[in-house]
């Protein structure tokens, strides 16, 4: 049975400006269900936006494929909505506009009051209403314009929402009040989320999934790492979970350091870019109190 | 003590007044006044000398001039004779005629040029060596080849205003922020509505400022190359009351040419503000 998204032996070169060709990554094969929230981590340059490029199909792969609900993603779509870095907001229009812009794409047939409608109640759940929304966007301040983004995005119900460091450009603060507008949302709508994010935390407080990435080029995705931190998660609740420092110790592992090692190394014949699934649960009860040893599951599916 | 606080507007408007008011006094005062006519011998009242010679007018005689020209623009007494309001009106409609038609060229095209590499490499030669060419050096072919004054005037313009249009388009279109056309992308937006719902509300302060130059030329093109053609307008209006010495309708003229060519570029600088957005 194939996953909702199924990403098949994807491979990515660029020419390297010398005659030959650099390969970002190769063969990448991985999975996301329906309603999940998977997060891909790893270093700049490891190619998580051009994953994230080829899923929104703003660019074409060099080979495999990308498989959506039984359709081959071949282009960009409505039912994959897209949330940029920089938010991507059309300046010369207010916030309700840059929504309703979105909205009167997917349901044309739909009449001005009930876009309009519709619009207000997405810029509403991300905590935007009143004044605020008849303003232009350059009006708005960062966050703000993250919100408008996130809500037209999430108002058109794609079937799979691709986020890109959405929240790279925000203050601490900022970000931690938006993440959980995020997840508020995101727990309403039941919507299928691929993220890619530099923030271990955000990953860990936001994610059903983290994807870790090797480093570029010949980039791997190579460990699928469960977060099994029960929801609703709380930012402040999480830290106190005792799986929260073990999962965290061990992305900070991969990222300071096996990241960098296991990079660079060329496939081998007959050998699949398939990320290894990591389950760390700590609340398994143990028969030893004494023993505080991590609960290290692989299982390579 | 009493301090006389005036806002910054009100400062430079008092200044601005001051200004007209020294240089009116000083104009006034340089140009010595025709002097009177003294005792002339038979002999000079015979060869001319005692009609008045034309001189610079004194700011006075171009003001009365001003008054009794503008209390009546719209009069025809002949094809030498017509109001300032009929020739500015024959300047304007032309102006405009060859502006709106180059306008229709140049937007489309630059859009085409924009978004396009291909068309951008293989126009731009010929921009680079059209663009520098005076208008009025197109005057000649255009009377032979059109044959008609007046269309060669519209003409004229049309060339001169297509080339700022045509560049600042081409420019503004290959400008528009990637981001915003993937916007358009992920909604699935068609070519057409990606031109009118995003590129051209994005590139159109660049537009904008293009035709704004455009208008500017093509006013300044209009004066010369009616002095060429003759016949009406403003142009012809001054080359025309150059030829009677009437320097005072000349100067009034040259002040007309500057009102209206500030009211169109009021015009574009009003539709500037209008699409101009903040990032």
């Amino acid at each position: 049975m194939k996953p909702y998204l199924s990403i098949e032996k994807l491979t990515q070169r660029f020419p390297d400006g010398a005659g030959g060709d650099m390969t970002v990554f190769e063969d990448a094969t991985f999975g996301v269900e329906k309603g999940e929230f998977v997060v891909i981590l790893g270093h700049s340059g490891c190619g998580k936006s051009t994953i994230m490029n080829i899923l929104a199909g703003l660019a074409d792969p060099t080979a495999g494929s990308v498989i959506m609900d039984g359709q081959e993603v071949k282009g960009p779509s409505l039912d994959r909505g897209v949330v940029f870095q920089n938010y991507s907001l059309l300046p010369w229009l207010t916030t309700l506009k840059n929504v309703t812009f979105g909205v009167s794409a997917r349901h044309p047939e739909w009449s001005k009051a009930n876009v309009e409608a519709h619009s207000t109640k997405f810029l509403a759940m991300v905590g935007l209403d009143g004044d605020v929304i008849h303003r232009k966007t350059s009006q708005l301040s960062g966050g703000m314009r993250q919100r408008v983004s996130i809500a037209r995005a999430f108002a058109n119900h794609p079937k799979l929402l691709l986020l890109d460091e959405p929240f790279g450009a925000l203050d601490a603060l900022t970000r931690g009040t938006i993440q959980d507008e995020l997840l508020k949302i995101w727990g309403q709508m039941e919507q299928t989320v691929f993220m890619i994010t530099h923030d271990i935390d955000e990953a860990i407080l936001l994610a059903d999934r983290i994807l870790l990435m090797t480093n570029g080029p010949q980039a791997r995705v190579a460990e699928s790492v469960e977060i099994t931190i029960p929801r609703p998660r709380s930012r402040t609740e999480i830290v106190e979970h005792p799986n929260y420092y073990a999962i965290r110790n061990h992305l900070v592992q991969f990222l300071g350091k096996r990241s960098k090692e296991l990079a660079g190394q060329p496939m081998q014949p007959g050998e699949m870019n398939k990320p290894a699934t990591i389950r760390i649960d700590k609340t398994t009860p143990s028969d030893d109190p004494e023993d505080t040893q991590t609960v290290l599951r692989a299982v390579n599916s | 003590m009493y301090t006389l606080s005036l806002s910054l507007n009100q400062r430079a408007a008092l200044l601005s007044v001051l200004m007209l008011v020294v240089g009116l006094l000083v104009w006034e005062a340089v140009i010595p006044g025709q002097k009177a006519v003294g005792e002339l011998t038979e002999y000079e009242i015979l060869t001319g000398a005692g009609a008045p010679k034309a001189g610079v007018p004194l700011p006075s005689d171009v003001i009365a001039k001003a008054w009794e020209q503008l209390s009546d623009p719209f009069y025809d007494a002949g094809p030498n004779d017509k109001g300032i309001g009929i020739q500015i009106g024959y300047s304007i409609y032309r102006v405009l005629t060859g502006y709106f038609l180059a306008a229709l060229v140049a937007i489309p095209l630059g859009f085409l040029i924009g978004m396009s590499p291909v068309a951008h490499k293989a126009l731009n030669p010929f921009i680079q060596v059209l663009r520098p060419i005076s208008p009025l050096a197109w005057m000649p072919l255009a009377l032979f080849i059109i044959g008609d004054s007046e269309a060669s005037a519209i003409f004229v313009i049309f060339i001169c205003s297509i080339w700022p249009m045509l560049i600042n388009t081409a420019f503004g279109v290959a400008g528009v922020r990637d981001d915003w056309v993937n916007v358009a992308r992920t909604h699935e937006l068609g070519a057409l509505k990606t031109a009118f719902t995003v590129i051209l509300p994005a590139a159109a302060p660049t537009i904008v400022t293009g035709m704004r130059i455009s208008i500017g030329i093509a006013w300044l093109v209009i004066v010369a190359a009616e002095m060429l053609v003759g016949g009406t307008g403003i142009g012809y209006y001054v080359w025309n009351e150059w030829n009677n010495l009437d320097l005072t309708s000349v100067v009034f003229s040259i002040l007309m040419i500057g009102i209206v060519g500030m009211m169109l570029d009021a015009m574009f600088g009003f539709l500037q503000r209008r699409v101009t957005y903040v990032e």
